[in-house]
């Protein structure tokens, strides 16, 4: 795209680079720190490359042998940045002066989407976000949609609930633990991860059909109950995993790199992470003992007994402790969802807003229309806006409805955990090494959908 | 009911039946001469070591990347196929695995690493994200990475199982296989063709060499042809091209 | 009045517009000019509300505010939680921006700045974050369609 600005007149300026100075030539305003950096030294105009140029040699006089900046780009497709994340990094020599993050390259446009479905086609939606944490994200959506509702979820719904999320934690941190091994360089704990993360997700696709991306809780519930056979298989998973994590433990916690790697890299005091809204095992690690299932418990956390894990090192090694500690909190809390799980409904009894019984449609012409009704045209929520904040493996995992009385949502927004904790890299990066860089960015643990949405 | 067979007896072989891979093992002459040598072209020859080491390019986008990494795990060891070694650079992979939807400001990164990819290199569309933009229909996501880029294999899925992936990767395997594409039916039709008619020819020689291989262990060269009808076909084709009656009905 | 509003209105007189509780949470509407005020009373008053979880908006064009900002806050210790509420205003939306009291806003109202269009006044990188840096136009407005490619058949439902 050509423009006659004097900045861009005279200089090839690479796509990207113009892609930076386009949006703020539309709006008539300098560039942004974040604009400047994307833009690089192409965006300078003459003058100012003078400038820096002189400013250098000047600096050079009086400094002989002074380093100049380096600036590297790590990704959007880099082996070792969880996914599409772009970090533009300013080095002095290997420490790293300054950090860029760069998001957006999975954006998806889930949220305008929403806005575009039924309320419970947008299931389907939010799911996709935090593609390691699907039933934290339903959870948190149904939560916000039943608030506003005003439905009563029956019991032993909150507890399947309980047990998936739980369980989904559990996937999760082995994914966690597995790429973080693999991008310090210990490869085998990835195998040793993803074993047992196959044994979840055949539990998982026993119980919604699907390894990923279930669509198993409905607004006011579950959609089915608990396959039989489900809860022995759980409870023969749950002997098992303590002695798994002893493996995963035996190969790390004590291992000279691991530790020289992770202890005393990417250190913030609590109340810096506070400031920046960092939730979640980030959190914890530095001493705050911030968990929702505890402070605010919500779907019948109140019930179980468990601890918080915490740690008042903050560095990456009291992550990676915190969240070892919490696969074996998780399988305490699964023990206790399966040894006393209730019976009775697995979702609430409203025609108004549930789908009748599939049999039902055989013998009865209201629950056909009721049927009808539902898939065809949706239900109605009442106008009103609620927010539902949950425990995701990553922090704080919210849902921010506004309905408008309609069939539609007028807005669906998620908070979520790993796009505020991503802001924090750029201060727990500072003044560490470039390779620390890998365990801190890993230990933050950002997953991009969820991110980018 | 006799298992097994008199000392002495020819041993009889199924006939490989996957035509559009084996169809060379099928020639009569190289079946004679394979007792000593194995002869091939040198394409060939490539394309069967590349079906044997296809290096993907580390590139997850979203969902789908997650289980492309189990197809990694133990479970499942894509090794078997040598398509575990992910490389972190563009310049060393041969297959770009597209996991997970492709958004408008990640198209041109994805289009600027393929073009880093040298030749020869395959690109796996991984999941419904990817071939046709799944259930994000919407400003941001790209309908189908085909858009930008050639795709030689579609796995379907939302997100694949890893088990979708490797059927994806095996197919990959037999269309690089053959010169590096999947024979035609028409090309598979001719050659047999082909081959009947060079049996006819040389029927002398070959009563003679199947007198002198009656007693070794190797499969009966000149066995009935599987489908007759697709050969009467080409040969009557053939027919009525060679009177220039133009294609027939 | 609620604790709340009380702690706003004992630092900066007036900022309060509105409170009402529905479904169980409490939502304080302020004047968009004292939302700084209000989000810095309320993070060092007796409420302790340091966490900011979420800023965000939804765009409502027929209102004359047009754009209602929502700010969730909580409490690390007693879990309460408290939404702010703004109109930013139909032409020209702006609002003053709390990066100055949590640094963790800059994200979330660059993200509002990039979907909605709404301007934060003494931000310190006001840019797009997740849509690239030229798109035209801001996604989640309801007069921005939707794209995409129409699917086959549509029509016919």
């Amino acid at each position: 795209m050509s423009t006659t600005d004097p900045r861009t007149e005279n200089f090839p300026l690479a796509a990207e680079s113009r892609e930076a100075v386009e949006g703020a030539l539309r709006e008539q305003r300098p560039l942004t720190p974040t604009e400047r950096v994307i833009a690089g030294v192409e965006a300078y105009t003459p003058e100012e490359a003078a400038e820096r140029t002189l400013a250098n040699e000047m600096l050079a006089d009086i400094r002989p042998g002074v380093r100049q900046p380096l600036l590297i780009n790590l990704g959007p497709n880099h082996p070792s940045t969880h996914g599409v994340l772009r970090l533009i990094v300013e080095l002095d020599g290997e420490v790293v002066k300054e950090v860029t993050p760069v998001i957006g390259y999975l954006h998806t446009g889930i949220e305008k989407q929403c806005e575009n479905k039924t309320w419970w086609q947008a299931i389907t939606l939010v799911t996709r976000m935090d593609y390691l944490a699907p039933f934290a994200n339903i959870t948190a959506y149904t939560m916000s949609v039943e608030k506003l509702l005003g439905i009563e979820v029956p019991t032993r719904a909150e507890w399947i609930r309980v047990l998936l999320g739980e369980m989904n934690r559990l996937a999760s941190h082995l994914v966690w633990l597995g790429t973080s091994g693999l991008e310090l360089g210990a490869m085998s704990v990835f195998f040793y991860c993803y074993r047992e993360r196959d044994q979840l997700l055949d539990l998982f696709e026993m119980v919604s059909g699907e390894r990923m991306n279930h669509r198993y809780f409905q607004v006011g519930g579950c959609a089915q109950d608990l396959p039989p056979g489900f809860i022995e298989r759980v409870r023969a998973f749950t002997d098992e995993m303590p002695k798994r994590i002893d493996e995963y433990e035996a190969l790390l916690t004590g291992n000279p790199i691991w530790k020289d790697r992770m202890k005393g890299v990417g250190v913030l005091p609590a109340g810096d992470l506070l400031a920046l809204g960092v939730t979640g095992p980030t959190l914890r690690a530095a001493g705050v003992p911030y968990d929702l299932r505890k402070v605010a418990p919500y779907s019948g956390y109140e019930h179980f007994e468990f601890d918080v894990p915490t740690s008042t090192e903050g560095d990456s090694f009291a992550r990676y402790l915190v969240r070892v500690q919490e696969m074996r909190e998780s399988l305490r809390i699964i023990r206790q969802v399966i040894d006393g799980m209730p019976e009775g409904r697995v979702i609430a009894d409203d025609r108004k807003v549930v789908l009748p019984p599939r049999e039902e449609l055989a013998y009865s012409m209201e629950a056909l229309i009721h049927h009808f009704k539902l898939v065809s045209e949706g239900f109605m929520v009442p106008a009103g806006e609620a927010y539902a904040p949950i425990e995701s493996p990553r922090g704080e995992m919210g849902c921010y409805v506004v309905s408008d009385g309609g069939p539609k949502p007028h807005r669906v927004h998620m908070r979520d955990p790993s796009f505020v904790n991503l802001q924090a890299t750029a201060p727990l990066c500072k003044g560490n090494y470039l390779a620390d860089l890998i365990a801190i960015v890993a230990t933050l643990d950002p997953v991009m959908g969820g991110v980018d949405r | 009911m006799a298992l097994i067979p008199p000392p002495g007896a020819p041993i009889r072989r199924s006939p490989r039946n996957d035509e559009r891979v084996d169809w060379d093992l099928r020639d009569p002459l190289a079946a004679e001469v394979s007792k000593g040598l194995l002869t091939t072209t040198v394409e060939k020859a490539i394309a069967w070591t590349q079906t044997s080491a296809i290096w993907p390019a580390t590139f997850g986008l979203a969902c789908c990347s997650i289980e492309m990494m189990h197809t990694l795990s133990p479970r499942l060891d894509m090794g078997r196929f040598g398509a575990e070694f992910f490389r972190g650079t563009p310049r060393q992979s041969d297959l770009m695995i597209v996991a997970g939807r492709l958004t408008q400001k990640m198209a041109p990164v994805v289009r600027h690493i393929y073009d880093q990819m040298l030749e020869p290199k395959w690109v796996i569309s991984m999941g419904a994200c990817a071939s046709t933009g799944g259930v994000f229909n919407n400003y941001a996501v790209v309908q189908g990475v085909d858009k930008i880029l050639p795709v030689d294999v579609y796995v379907p899925g939302c997100p694949p199982r890893p088990e979708g992936l490797m059927e994806g990767i095996d197919v990959l395997r037999r269309k690089i296989g053959v010169n590096g594409q999947v024979p035609s039916s028409e090309l598979i039709a001719g050659r047999r063709a082909e081959r009947l008619a060079w049996e006819r020819e040389h029927a002398d020689e070959l009563a003679a060499l199947r007198e002198v291989t009656a007693g070794h262990d190797v499969q009966q060269p000149g066995e009935p042809p599987v489908v007759e009808p697709v050969v009467a076909d080409a040969e009557a084709d053939a027919q009525a091209r060679a009177e220039g009656r133009g294609d027939a009905g | 009045m609620s604790d709340v509003s009380a702690q706003i209105e004992a630092v900066t007189p007036g900022a309060v517009v509105a409170e009402f509780t529905h479904v169980g949470e409490l939502t304080v509407e302020v004047r968009k000019e004292r939302i700084v005020e209000a989000c810095r009373a309320l993070r060092d008053g007796p409420g302790q509300f340091a966490l900011l979880s979420d800023v965000t908006c939804a765009d409502f064009p027929d209102e004359p505010g047009r754009f209602r900002m929502a700010y969730h806050l909580a409490s690390i210790q007693t879990g309460s939680r408290v939404r702010l509420r703004a109109w930013a205003g139909a032409l020209e939306p702006e609002i003053e921006s709390v990066t100055s009291v949590w640094p963790g806003a800059n994200w979330m109202e660059r993200e509002v700045y990039d979907q909605f269009g709404v301007r934060f006044a003494g931000h310190p990188d006001l840019c797009r974050i997740l849509n690239p840096l030229d798109w035209s136009g801001h996604p989640l407005r309801r007069d921005y369609p939707i794209g995409g490619e129409e699917v086959q058949f549509t029509d016919a439902v």
